[in-house]
């Protein structure tokens, strides 16, 4: 168990990287705190497997520190750090037996066999597999492989990280939900740190304590669920995070308050960096109010969407689209509209970062 | 209602003629020969299973079979390690893989019998650039004309030189297609290098390695072309394999009966041992 943290932390794939769009990851100065469950969200292609696996030590950084407690393992191979990964697709050993495969790591490191023996039923009884042990590991049902993965990740006691790499991408859907649950409940067992790599949200957002949320080679913004859902850092977390994402407007600032096409939206509070010029509002679809007649922006609704529990409401103010959640009645398409912005959520972002301050001064 | 018509047999037709005329028919004409006695003039006299009694008791067909089983063998078990190993050192990617490969693909390319002159005039000890060199540079004294043991020391250098590349080729598809994770998730594990090799690689070579023996198995178990130009079956007998024991029956004495009988049992004991090849290797699979 560990205290794992990251410094300065970049790395290209080419030899000679010249500017900063030739680094996969960017610049990443990041601290995860012992026994923590993260999730490492973000688009494919944003970085988050590089840095798994500089981590787990499969890639060597070209520059930059990684410490576990403080020491510096950045030139450690893999089996020395002490770490777990279980990958995408399920990596089984087809011609052992569950048994053998979960003792796989342990027998490795010449651990005896009373010590294997214990570890296996442990970690057999919490996966629920302990029926399956003397099954040979390559016949088994696609869930249930990628169980035997995680469990040779959390068979060693020691283990300073178990990181898991889009883990549910083969799995059935309705396997999913149950795997994700274990996996909370393995965590909340075994205590270990856990990072979560994936880029969808539902489950970044249901296994993790903290999620990173990362975007081209870099760390947006790091925090609880309700953190990233209420206040984006980013409006690309904005967008990320949520279905459908927040709308994010274009406006005009002048002497602190912001104008979207001429018309004054109210913001949660003071802008927080100085001047005017151009920006862009961000109000999350749950906040928008939609009624036939009253405040707010002049809209002609495009098309309602019953998703179930809401209805998804698409309006165009301007000739921008701003979706708006409504729960009950909603409006027709081509009814006329007004949309109106709870002031308490709607935000302002320059340069995509966030700008304004809640009332009251900063958080 | 589920319209019924036999049209589809039509497709068939043509494939059908085809084996028909350049196996079945023939197979039959040697089933034919086999059971029958003729002294020309299209004259056949019955003889029943005569021919297949004097070839079982034969001594000169023994030695060929006994000849034949060890080629094949010492085939196997030098080409199919040999491949795997050459398949693991190739590189996974880069500049030298098309390289490696059409240098591996090169010797599959030569006709077999240029193959048998090729290695007939490189061991020739008085111009061969092989035979010159063993002979004259290192006074090693080599003739695979006289000595057997030189005969087969040739033949079966031929073969691993020519036909090797067929294992690594598909040894190396088969490596090829193993995701990176595995070999991450046993770096993580703490695998060597020999576990990585059992556990990992072997296991998922194994579909095309059973496909690679038994392709080496039937080639080299009927093979004729190359050591009957490189050696004529000699000195003596000693590299008369079956095959070319067959042809000299046949074509040599014009024995058409017992040919036809030794024909029957050399492909009765090639499907046999290929059967024997294919469930041994896949056994394991339908175990759970």
């Amino acid at each position: 168990m560990a205290q794992i943290k990251l410094s300065n932390l970049r790395h290209s794939y080419q030899p000679n990287p010249a500017s900063d769009a030739d680094y996969a990851l960017k610049k990443i100065d990041l601290t995860w705190d012992d026994g923590g469950a993260y999730a490492l969200l973000g688009p494919s292609g944003c970085g988050k497997s590089t840095l798994l696996n500089i981590i787990s030590g499969l890639l060597v950084p070209s520059e930059g520190k990684i410490l576990f407690n403080d020491q510096d393992v950045t030139a450690l191979p893999p089996a020395k750090r002490n770490i777990a990964q279980v990958f995408q697709f399920p990596v089984i050993y087809d011609t052992m037996t569950v048994y053998d495969n979960l003792a796989f790591p342990l027998r490795n490191r010449g651990r005896d066999e009373d010590t294997v023996k214990r570890r296996v039923a442990a970690i057999a009884e919490m996966l629920e597999v302990t029926d399956m042990l003397k099954v040979r590991a390559a016949n088994l049902s696609p869930d249930n492989k990628q169980k035997i993965s995680m469990g040779r990740g959390l068979i060693r006691e020691d283990v300073n990280v178990v990181m898991f790499d889009e883990p549910l991408t083969v799995i059935d859907p309705h396997l999913k939900w149950k795997l994700r649950s274990k996996l909370k409940e393995l965590h909340q067992r075994v205590k270990a740190t856990m990072i979560y790599v994936t880029h969808d949200q539902t489950e970044a957002l249901t296994f993790a304590d903290q999620v990173v949320v990362m975007q081209d080679g870099e760390v947006v913004q790091i925090g609880t669920p309700v953190d990233l859902f209420e206040r984006p850092a980013h409006t690309f977390v904005g967008h990320f995070i949520g279905s459908p994402g927040m709308n994010v407007l274009p406006c005009e600032v002048q002497n602190g308050a912001a104008f979207f096409r001429g018309e004054r939206v109210a913001l949660e509070g003071p802008v927080a960096s100085a001047g005017d010029g151009a920006a862009q509002i961000g109000v999350r679809p749950e906040f928008v109010n939609v009624s036939a007649s009253g405040a707010g922006i002049a809209a002609k609704v495009r098309k309602v969407a019953d998703i179930g529990r809401h209805k998804v409401v698409e309006a165009v103010a301007h000739d921008m689209r701003i979706n708006a959640i409504l729960e009950g009645e909603a409006p027709n398409a081509g009814d006329d509209v007004m949309l109106d912005f709870k002031q308490s959520q709607t935000r302002l972002y320059k340069d995509g970062w966030l700008a304004s301050q809640p009332e009251g001064g900063a958080r | 209602m589920k319209t019924q018509n036999q049209r589809a047999w039509f497709f068939v037709t043509p494939v059908l003629l085809l084996v028909a005329f350049n196996a079945l028919i023939p197979m039959m004409t040697v089933v034919n020969y086999s059971v029958q006695e003729t002294f020309g003039d299209n004259l056949f006299f019955w003889q029943g299973l005569d021919w297949f009694e004097q070839v079982l008791r034969s001594e000169r067909f023994h030695n060929a079979l006994g000849r034949q089983f060890l080629f094949t063998f010492l085939i196997l078990i030098i080409e199919v390690p040999l491949g795997v190993a050459i398949a693991l050192s190739m590189p996974k990617k880069g500049f030298w893989v098309p390289f490696c490969l059409v240098t591996m693909a090169l010797p599959m390319l030569i006709p077999w019998n240029v193959v048998g002159a090729m290695w007939n005039i490189f061991t020739l000890p008085d111009i061969g650039l092989l035979g010159y060199f063993l002979n004259h540079t290192l006074g090693i004294s080599y003739d695979m004309t006289q000595n057997p043991i030189a005969a087969w020391v040739t033949i079966i250098v031929m073969d691993v030189w020519h036909w090797t590349s067929l294992v690594v080729l598909l040894a190396y598809a088969g490596l090829v297609s193993i995701p990176n994770a595995y070999y991450q998730a046993a770096e993580i594990d703490g695998a060597s290098r020999w576990a990585v090799f059992r556990f990992i690689q072997l296991p998922k070579m194994k579909t095309v390695l059973t496909i690679a023996v038994l392709l080496r198995f039937m080639d080299s178990f009927n093979i004729y072309t190359e050591p009957f130009v490189l050696t004529g079956g000699g000195p003596g007998n000693s590299t008369t394999l079956l095959s070319i024991d067959l042809v000299k029956i046949a074509l040599g004495q014009f024995d058409l009966g017992p040919a036809a009988a030794m024909s029957l049992i050399y492909f009765a004991i090639t499907l046999f041992a290929s059967w024997l090849f294919y469930t041994l290797m896949t056994m394991n699979d339908n175990k759970s």
